[in-house]
């Protein structure tokens, strides 16, 4: 009773696509930032960070078949620190 | 035998409190980085420079593959197969090792430029310099410090499969020690553009 949910098995393939895309956009960042893009090359490093990010949240840490109670609590976590940065920058450019 | 009382589900979410408050650690850290570039646009942008985008990008996917084959040794453990996950925990150890001797070059050659904290080189060039490579080895350096420490873990991982202690009906430690493993992953996938590739 106390094991908790059936735990869900993730195939080897699955973590190998991931993983081939997860390097597939580190090498596309490389890329991205190498060509003069002006402010556009932060964004585009900054987003293509986030993807990876997701992928590794999603899938490595098992988010996708955990108790969502964890994705929710993430995004609470995500909210509070991405809300720090807008407010620390609104301070900043607007002094 | 008698049925052990466990609450896997509690012991996780002891693990996801842990990597909010790393997440919280490391997201203070890179706010002090974004404000300080925006403060010192030029002296960041010429710092970063000096960095090697290859021995970055190699690292970066040393660390990739590392989590992978952690998280296949989850899988290999659900399905029983005691040496396979032994042997993918043991790839992931290995990597890592490499990921430091790459970071110990990598600091050996700043150091020799004489680029780190304190220097007589940084106090010449000043504030923007100063501050880009004093949070250039403190962040690093901590994320380093979460690598050793990770290894660790790993290696005590291996230890507790070995007994017999982590099977296929009972491994919430494995599962934590992969957790933190990405996390330690997840830093460096925003380390990595932050200093290497935006400059």
């Amino acid at each position: 009773m106390e094991h908790n949910d059936k735990p869900h098995i993730v195939s080897y393939k699955t973590y190998g696509l991931v993983l081939l895309a997860l390097i597939v956009l580190t090498v596309l960042s490389v890329a991205i930032t190498s060509i003069d893009l002006g402010p556009l090359t932060i964004t585009g490093a900054l987003v293509l960070a986030s993807l990876k990010t997701i992928l590794v949240l999603m899938i490595f840490m098992h988010l996708k078949f955990d108790n969502r109670m964890f994705t929710f609590m993430f995004i609470f976590v995500l909210f509070s620190i991405v809300s720090i940065i807008i407010i620390t920058f609104l301070d900043y450019l607007y002094r | 035998m008698h049925e052990e009382h466990r609450d896997d589900t509690g012991t996780k979410i002891g693990m996801w409190l842990f990597i909010f408050t790393e997440l919280l650690l490391f997201g203070g850290l890179f706010i002090v980085y974004s404000v300080y570039r925006y403060l010192h646009p030029t002296a960041f942008h010429l710092a970063a420079e000096e960095l090697d985008v290859f021995v970055g990008t190699l690292n970066t996917i040393i660390l990739l593959i590392s989590s992978a084959t952690i998280a296949m040794s989850i899988t290999a453990i659900q399905k029983g197969s005691k040496k396979l996950a032994l042997a993918l925990l043991g790839a992931t150890i290995f990597l890592a090792l490499i990921f430091m001797v790459n970071k110990y070059f990598e600091w050996g050659v700043k150091f020799e430029k004489g680029l780190y904290p304190g220097s007589f080189q940084l106090a010449e060039l000043g504030h923007g310099d100063t501050l880009f490579w004093g949070l250039y080895f403190f962040m690093t350096g901590l994320h380093a410090i979460h690598i050793i420490i990770g290894i660790i873990i790993i290696g005590f991982m291996m230890f507790y499969i070995w007994k017999d202690q982590i099977t296929s009906d009972n491994f919430v430690f494995l599962e934590n020690s992969g957790l933190y493993w990405h996390l330690v992953d997840i830093i460096w996938i925003f380390l990595f553009p932050l200093f290497y590739l935006i400059t």
